[in-house]
């Protein structure tokens, strides 16, 4: 069967994933990227991966609007003019998510919404109804949980009904975070925040001080959190995010100094040879920085674009080479990692690419949290489910490696059921990886229905429904069904 | 040089049973557990009786570590505990014929601190436990008041039989207690732990007037304790005191207990309901049920 017709009659399909998949399927009859056969070896050999994110590349992966700019002066080409109350706000924002694009056909980014609405809360009861049907839409509209929400630093009435709604509603969509910056971000309101993740696997923990930091050291200014966990600078975007599969790479080397002397400078020169060949048909040839309203309206400005060098696989790439000791558990392959990811880091900064002008046209680097149907491949530099040492433990090791990735990278615990009862208990974990160096940290109890997969939230219940044949909402569902068979995702330890 | 003259003190040093750096379940926020080792009351239902009795180096332990982590140290023929080589699979508990464990170690303060020093950041404060730490009071009192000194306020797990009425330095020294009342009938508690219960309830009353008691807590065993004349009794002296403390109302669970203990059923949520609408009928507005 061709693969259009094989979509057509998939009966698991709603029709907006058919739509979806058939432009998917549109795409792949054109291949205007130049690739050279060593890049294609090595994408051959699955060291080097695009993420099924086509063949023509039409609009950036991953586009952060300016929302603040949106609600103070409307869209002429939306016809909007600025909201006046919370239910013209929240209206505004469900008009404009229909039209930002990304790789998943839905925004990945829907802005700190807290911030947004907070202006326009005067009744409370009132803005409860406006903000709780506003979520609704957002999940039942929005069907693809690679849909991020960002909440805080400070606390607002909007936060903590947000939070709250959160609660009530249970949804997997939005992907929520609050950024959390001790000594700013009050205690009760992160308190809150870290009980609802306890419900709903949500929001997660970012790390608002280092983003702020280095976004503003970088020359980017304000940061959102899209996506999955990545960090791109507000009023741009991601053009592409290609990943270096370290797990796929360390085979193709005779030995660590192989790996160390040839074959990881090689593989990461290719990686940046195909994503500047992304990038400049993107920006150079297909017409969206200068057709898209985003860019006429100024609600995403061309020279904040970068693009995300990622790498996934870390953990078996160390093991590969230590000699019986593990990735998370010995200190000498620790080292080692680090090394590789300080090696990478090096490489990606002295690279250029002409096209775009954030960043000084240098990548960010990005800990790709895996695809479905990766098999023995650990997301980014996560210690592999399965191995995970006790909580400190586990988090301290995980933490050296955060600086490296300014565009995203997390770490995901399981708690027992029983820390809902003290929630101040996940509060202090929490702050403490923060100020340990973890950029972002995610939790979930384990008897949510709502889980974290890898990066993006699913319902239990809706995979369940797709393994009775059923249609589900939301297209990431058929992603977690693979994630929870093949990357063993709900195994994570239980922390107690 | 003026000599220090707290440099002269002796450093007070306790039989310290394990450290746990992480727990959601001693205390609010995020807290170390610093068990003490020994204990006067001898429960039946006891979670970790490993850490009831002081090990008399027998050494019936020692074959029985899969990595070779005990060893007999020559001279004095004393069981030693190499932490680096230990799995913690818990096999020489297991073996321990008399309430015990190798892993006891002596320590000071400091060296307690010391070990919770990487996890400062994690940490809302310490809870000392046991064992039953108000066995060593000087140690005790000691220890929280260099945590407490290191930001880290210290909160007391006891099963209340220590006079604290006659212990003033510690009472000051401790953020707070957390006491049991596992049995409100003489007999009973007496059945179940060996001892009389009159200390307890004047350690509850005590606690309660200096205003350092922060929590009070019964373990619920169906059939086997009468919780519903604990419940009222504790939850009378606890609302005439006007003080707001949480009650704690704890599920019998299996793990951890003695073999003789593991068939008794975990209460249903009915009856953790129900206990838990008295101890809110008696007054008290922080009930929790886990």
């Amino acid at each position: 069967m061709s693969p259009a017709l094989a979509v057509i009659t998939d009966r698991t399909l709603t029709y907006q994933q058919k739509v979806a998949g058939l432009a998917r399927v549109g795409e792949s009859t054109e291949s205007p990227l130049r690739i050279g056969p060593e890049l294609r070896r090595y994408i051959d050999a699955g060291a080097i991966c695009d993420l099924y994110e086509g063949s023509a590349p039409y609009r950036p992966r991953y586009i952060v609007p300016d929302y603040e700019r949106f609600m103070s002066r409307g869209s002429a080409f939306l016809g909007l003019e600025p909201p006046r109350d919370i239910w013209e706000a929240t209206a505004a924002l469900l008009v404009l998510y229909r039209h930002v694009p990304s790789i998943t056909t839905f925004p990945v980014y829907l802005g700190d919404i807290d911030a947004l609405l907070q202006p326009f809360v005067a009744d409370e009861a009132e803005a409860r109804k406006a903000i709780g049907l506003f979520l609704l839409s957002i999940d039942r509209t929005i069907n693809d949980s690679f849909c991020h929400a960002d909440i805080g630093p400070d606390a607002t009435a909007a936060g903590r009904l947000i939070l709250e709604l959160t609660r009530e509603q249970k949804n997997a969509v939005p992907n929520l975070s609050l950024k959390y910056e001790a000594g700013r971000t009050p205690d009760d309101f992160a308190a809150l925040a870290a009980s609802v993740a306890l419900e709903v696997a949500k929001p997660s923990f970012a790390n608002h001080a280092m983003f702020g930091r280095e976004f503003r050291d970088m020359g980017l200014g304000d940061y959102a959190i899209a996506s999955c966990y990545n960090g791109l600078p507000k009023g741009g975007g991601s053009c592409t995010l290609v990943r270096l599969n370290l797990a796929k790479a360390a085979p193709l080397a005779a030995g660590l100094a192989d790996f160390s002397s040839r074959v990881l400078p090689d593989v990461v020169a290719r990686q940046l040879e195909y994503m500047d060949e992304r990038v400049r048909f993107l920006v150079a040839e297909s017409g969206f920085f200068e057709s898209s309203f985003l860019v006429k309206e100024g609600l995403v400005r061309a020279d904040r674009f970068s693009a995300m060098f990622g790498i996934v696989g870390l953990a078996e790439c160390v093991n590969a080479f230590s000699g019986g000791a593990r990735f998370g558990k010995s200190d000498e392959a620790d080292a080692l990692g680090l090394e590789i990811i300080e090696r990478i880091a090096a490489l990606v900064a002295a690279h250029r690419t002409p096209l775009l002008a954030a960043n000084g046209g240098a990548y960010l680097l990005h800990a790709q949290v895996g695809i479905d149907d990766d098999r023995g491949v650990s997301p980014g530099c996560r210690i592999p489910i399965g191995e995970e040492p006790d909580l400190p433990e586990h988090i301290l090791r995980s933490a050296p490696f955060h600086r490296f990735f300014p565009s995203g990278i997390g770490d995901v615990f399981a708690f027992e059921p029983t820390a809902k009862a003290n929630p101040r208990h996940l509060l202090d974990i929490a702050k403490g990886a923060l100020a340990s160096g973890l950029r972002y940290f995610s939790a979930y109890a384990a008897d949510a229905d709502v889980v974290r997969i890898t990066g993006y939230l699913v319902k239990r219940s809706e995979i369940e429904r797709l393994g009775r044949g059923e249609q589900s909402l939301q297209d990431t569902t058929a992603l977690g069904r693979n994630a929870v068979n093949n990357l063993g995702v709900l195994e994570r330890r239980i922390r107690s | 040089m003026i000599p220090d003259p707290a440099a002269e003190d002796v450093v007070a040093r306790g039989v310290v049973a394990k450290i746990l750096p992480f727990s959601a379940v001693d205390g609010p926020g995020n807290r170390a557990v610093v068990f003490l080792q020994g204990c006067d009351f001898d429960c039946r239902y006891c979670h970790n009786p490993e850490t009831r009795a002081a090990c008399i180096h027998c050494g019936e332990c020692v074959p029985a570590c899969p990595a070779r982590a005990l060893s007999i140290a020559p001279g004095p023929g004393l069981v030693s505990w190499d932490p680096a080589r230990c799995t913690g699979c818990g096999a020489c508990v297991a073996a321990c014929r008399h309430d015990s464990s190798p892993k006891a170690r002596l320590m000071e303060p400091a060296e307690v601190l010391s070990a919770l020093s990487r996890y400062r950041p994690f940490l809302s404060g310490i809870t000392v436990t046991g064992g039953e730490c108000g066995l060593q009071p000087e140690f005790l009192e000691a220890l929280l008041r260099e945590s407490r000194a290191a930001g880290l306020p210290g909160l007391v797990d006891t099963n209340g039989s220590a006079d604290y009425a006659a212990l003033p330095g510690l009472v000051e020294a401790a953020e707070g207690f957390m006491l049991d009342v596992k049995a409100w009938d003489e007999a009973e508690h007496r059945a179940l732990t060996g001892v009389s219960n009159s200390a307890v309830i004047a350690s509850l009353r005590f606690l309660l007037s200096v205003g350092k008691l922060s929590e009070v807590r019964t373990v619920v065993a169906p059939g086997l304790l009468d919780a519903e004349e604990t419940v009222g009794g504790v939850s009378a002296i606890v609302a005439a005191s006007g003080r707001a403390v949480r009650y704690k109302l704890i599920r019998f669970r299996p793990q951890g207990v003695r073999a003789a203990w593991r068939d008794i059923p975990t209460p249903d949520d009915a009856t953790m309901a129900s206990l838990a609408a008295i101890a809110r009928g008696a007054g008290l507005r922080d009930v929790v049920v886990v």
